[in-house]
């Protein structure tokens, strides 16, 4: 790279290779993202003698940056000169494989998987599992749970012998990437090694490792033939949802939907109702939580033609003990699967059996409860349309919107829209509409806020006409409120609204009322009125811009205060 | 270099006696394999010291160990305000604990009233030479002579120790935190303060669990807070925390997600001849540990330290009186607030000894095996460097000794707080007030 040209293309690359010792962690975290840019200038063969050494030797860097490093040499086959030198990625992909940062060694795992796909057989034999086997056998425990990560991906391409090997590596180790290792090994060996070797995990004296056992127990039973599981997995689920640690049983609530889809529909009769079951009546909270968040996924899954008869004789019993849980996070998971039940029951049973639990639930003394039946009002009106509760719904609204803790209150204000557009515009201007204009003046300013915004989808849905009708009127009202945050909010009111009401509505009715607010006596006011004339200008006809609304711009910017004049100077540059 | 009759089987030697700066050192740990030393101080500093490789020649004749020079020093804690309630928040580091070693670097946790820190110290040997548009120095090159690009390259440096802050585990309590404790399953963590304990994992700090919650619904029914916390060494699921009052609470992780049920506690009934005004506050366990064997909970309390069993519950099975001759000095020790003192206690290597700190500069150690005590000082002016340290005694009555102490000569202003023993090895660190001593059992130095 020589010659006058040669010198323009390369100041920006000396600049990349020294920012990536720069002080500024930013700096260099900006040139390891341009790494493959670096590659280039310098050609494959200095990739691989000089700038790959210096990578490799430099992992006392931020975690960002190892990680954006980790990600860059993923791709860095063709940059070092293609599948015949992919080795050359290794040392320093071992180096980042050891750090103590887990996202920096997943991503370096990630990356060495990746490449492992370009090497040759031979490749493989010579460079990769001899990583894997410095890895395996590695002083610190990082390095080893890296190595567990590799057995997987080299394991298929390489000759017996050293498959033997890798096994006889992966029984040392043994660990949570069991199931990866699983997948790849020929069946026979999953019975004889994996197996065994999952079983002592899952009855290991430490909780934390049998928790982890759960997740493998999904991952391992998708790999065996149907009747292999009874005697071979199942034995280790049914001990595992009776485990001692809440921990455990947690976990198998948690996992229960991917359990039942690997179990198959047999041995989810027979063993996974009941201990469903358990799992909603369990002493521990947390673990009823759990499971309570599965139900409707766990019902979905039933096979069809038992699913209505162990749902009402099962599981409904439970669902309704768990209404009246003392927890609360146990009843606010269920209220927000609870109504998806109604799909699956069909119309009567849903006006029998779970219309009381609905109506029981808006009336929580928790409103997270509340807030979570309300949410997901959609399920229900499919199936028996959404009168049957507005009765219950109404009160419990007004409730939620006058809570005493704000962000319940906008909670519910986030809700409005889809509320409005089930229930419907009569519906809504009988007996929400007054809530609405109410949070226009609400104390907290993001509730204030949140109304505004509210206003707007409302009229995106309900549409201009009705907007002037109803709430347009209300809204320029509040501009001649004496509180002068009150006036704000119509200014508010009228940026979110203009667009979606239209040019003659805006120009007629919106325009005139903050021209008057020009003349207002709080200064926030009036830069407001800047604020807002420089938002609205877009939507008003460009005659009334030029006659009414650009003098009284001009005005202001004459104005006595500092922010009055920048904002209407804004105002004017932006026309 | 007399050897009192009392307790030939333990002789000592002074190695060395360090000053740091003027501040008061308030925790003293040892890392996994005794080669790292921490001590943190009043000032918010933390103090590495490193054993040195191999012991110089004449030492190793004499049988002594490498000695522990320092390796790092850094600012980990600064004075903090709460704005919320107008309280200064101190930057004395309360406690600090070593995680186990993962790869290359270490890291060790440290803890002022409200923040937890990790952090990560690690060596470098090696730094990156060469720029493509400057010098060494900094200046700038002209860009004409650039003419092809350079990479870096690494080359050999002197050792230089780095320590960053890796975690910052903010906002989790409300109260001043007394302990942590690193979990055997090694992803965790406990943080107590008075009313609290919460469990954090080491890689997240924007969430912790709260697993002890003692505190009243109505504050002005407060009478017990916590003191002492620590996970079992190698039961995951299992902690003990120690009271105001004197209990031990041992509660499972397992059997629920908030442990404010205790599956074992450990009280002593109280013994009606001793009770006076002050029973309660001397009652008080101003440390726990368990032992490394997992099977028993050493802790201390103003007079004595007491081994407890943790298949037993009704009381300790050791009990070892530290000063009894304070008992009748309760009074005057509550007026200078010397009575609310607290003293921690060790294990060694073995659990065959343990020891504890007390004033005048003096430091109590107990042979389980032969339920015999003995005090030894750390004071610079009565040790030379190599010397053996001589036991002491205080005078009780009876026949008075050469060297006997009395009660109300005793130094109360030199209290021997904090203390950590080698995980090992025979070797001890005290800490007394600004001063780190460092002793060594001459006559044992690997282990009985």
């Amino acid at each position: 790279m020589a010659g006058a040209e040669g010198e323009d293309s390369l100041y920006p690359i000396a600049v990349l290779i020294d920012e990536l010792r720069n002080e500024d962690v930013q700096l260099r975290l900006n040139s390891i993202k341009k790494l493959s840019t670096i590659a280039l200038a310098l050609g494959v063969e200095r990739t691989r003698t000089e700038l790959l050494p210096f990578l490799t030797d430099t992992i006392y860097d931020e975690d960002e940056v190892l990680l954006a490093l980790a990600e860059q040499l993923g791709n860095f086959t063709m940059l070092v000169g293609g599948p015949e030198y992919v080795h050359c990625l290794l040392p320093p992909l071992e180096s980042l494989a050891t750090v103590e940062e887990t996202v920096v060694r997943d991503k370096a795992v990630e990356s060495l998987r990746k490449i492992s796909q370009e090497h040759s057989p031979v490749d493989l034999e010579v460079h990769f599992e001899p990583l894997v086997k410095r890895l395996a056998s590695g002083d610190w425990f990082t390095s080893r749970t890296s190595a567990c990560g590799l057995f997987s991906v080299c394991y298929p391409r390489v000759s017996s012998t050293v498959k033997a090997e890798i096994r006889q590596h992966f029984r040392t180790l043994c660990s949570d990437d069991t199931p990866m290792f699983a997948k790849v090994l020929e069946l026979d060996y999953v019975k004889s090694d994996i197996i065994p070797l999952f079983t002592a995990l899952a009855s290991d004296e430490q909780d934390s490792v049998r928790l982890l056992a759960v997740e493998a127990c999904v991952s391992i039973a998708t790999l065996l033939p149907q009747e292999d599981l009874e005697t071979l997995v199942m034995p280790t689920l049914r001990q595992a949802a009776e485990d001692k640690s809440w921990r455990v049983r947690y976990m198998v609530a948690d996992k229960f939907s991917e359990l039942q889809k690997a179990v198959g529909p047999e041995i989810t009769k027979n063993d996974l109702v009941p201990a469903f079951q358990n799992l909603l009546k369990d002493c521990e909270a947390e673990v009823r939580a759990a499971a309570a968040n599965k139900v409707k996924e766990f019902c979905e899954n039933l096979p069809e033609d038992s699913r209505e008869n162990i749902i009402m004789t099962h599981v409904l019993p439970c669902v309704k003990e768990l209404v009246s849980d003392t927890n609360q996070h146990v009843k606010s998971a269920l209220a927000s699967v609870i109504m998806g039940l109604s799909t699956i029951l069909g119309k009567d049973n849903t006006v029998e059996h779970l219309l009381p639990l609905f109506l029981a639930q808006l009336k929580d003394e928790c409103p997270e409860v509340r807030l979570n039946i309300i949410s997901n009002l959609d399920c229900v009106n499919e199936v028996i349309g959404i009168r049957q509760l507005s009765q219950s719904l109404l009160p419990a609204i007004v409730e939620l919107a006058e809570d005493a803790k704000w962000r319940v209150r906008l909670a519910i204000i986030e809700y409005m829209p889809l509320l409005a557009g089930q229930l419907g515009v009569e519906f809504f201007d009988e007996k929400l509409n007054s809530l609405c204009m109410a949070w226009l003046v609400d104390h907290v300013y993001a509730i204030r806020e949140a109304a505004t915004c509210n206003l707007m989808k409302l009229v995106e849905k309900f549409g201009a006409e009705w907007a002037q009708n109803t709430i347009v009127p209300k809204v320029l009202g509040m501009a001649n409120d004496p509180n002068y945050l009150h006036r704000m909010t119509t200014l508010f009111c009228i940026n979110a609204l203009s667009e979606a009401c239209g040019q003659e509505i805006t120009t007629k009715h919106m325009l005139p009322v903050v021209l008057k607010m020009s003349n207002d006596q709080v200064a926030n006011v009036r830069f407001n009125v800047a604020k807002s004339l420089q938002k609205i200008g877009p939507v008003i006809d460009s005659n009334a811009l030029q006659t009414e609304v650009k003098p009284v711009l001009e005005k202001l910017a004459t104005d006595q205060d500092m922010d009055v004049k920048y904002f209407a100077q804004e105002a004017i540059s932006g026309m | 270099m007399g050897e009192d009759g009392e307790s030939p089987k333990l002789n000592h030697s002074f190695l060395r006696d360090y000053v740091t700066e003027a501040d008061v050192i308030s925790t003293v740990e040892f890392n996994q394999t005794g080669d790292l030393l921490a001590t943190g101080d009043k000032g918010g500093r933390v103090v590495i010291f490193q054993r040195e490789a191999e012991a110089k020649a004449e030492a190793e004749e004499l049988g002594e160990a490498g000695e522990y020079n320092v390796y790092s020093t850094f600012q980990s804690h600064e004075p903090d305000f709460d704005y919320l309630k107008s309280l200064e928040i101190e930057e004395k580091i309360n406690k600090i604990r070593w995680l186990p070693q993962q790869n290359a670097a270490h890291f060790l946790l440290s803890t002022n009233d409200k923040t937890i820190k990790l952090w990560k110290v690690s060596e470098r040997d090696r730094r990156p030479e060469g720029y493509n548009l400057k010098d060494e120095e900094g200046r700038l090159k002209d860009i004409s002579t650039v003419t092809s690009l350079q990479v870096p390259v690494l080359k050999p440096t002197d050792l230089m120790v780095e320590v960053r802050p890796r975690r910052v585990f903010a906002n989790g309590h409300t109260y001043h935190i007394n302990s942590i404790s690193v979990n055997s399953d090694g992803e965790t963590y406990l943080s107590a303060d008075d009313l609290r304990i919460n469990m954090w994992h080491l890689d997240i700090t924007d969430r912790s669990f709260n697993i002890v919650d003692i505190k009243p619904a109505n504050m002005e029914d407060l009478t017990e807070v916590i003191t002492a916390a620590e996970f079992h060494p190698h039961h995951c699921h299992l902690f003990v925390y120690s009271s105001s009052k004197g209990t031990l609470r041992l509660c499972d992780m397992r059997a629920s997600a908030l442990c404010d049920k205790h599956a074992k506690i450990f009280e002593e009934p109280e013994d009606p001849g001793n009770r006076s005004f002050f029973s309660e506050i001397i009652s008080s366990v101003s440390d726990v540990k368990f032992s490394h064997s997992g099977r028993y909970l050493l802790t201390r309390d103003y007079l004595t330290v007491k081994v407890w069993d943790l298949n037993m519950e009704k009381g300790p099975v050791e009990t070892y009186q530290v000063h009894e001759y304070l008992r009748s000095k309760l009074c005057s020790l509550y007026e200078n607030d010397c009575i609310f003192d607290k003293f921690e206690c060790v294990w060694n290597s073995t659990d065959s000894v343990i020891m504890t700190g007390a004033y005048n500069s003096f430091f109590r150690m107990f042979d389980r095996e032969t339920g015999r005590g003995v005090t030894l000082e750390a004071w610079r002016e009565s040790s030379k460097p190599r010397a053996v340290l001589r036991t002491r005694r205080v005078y009780t009555g009876g026949r008075r000794r050469r060297g006997d102490v009395g009660v109300d000569s005793l130094d109360f202003t030199k209290k021997i707080l904090h203390m950590a023993w080698h995980p090992a090895e025979n070797i001890i660190a005290i800490a007394a007030t600004n001063n780190l001593y460092i002793f060594q059992d001459r006559v044992n130095p690997e282990n009985q």
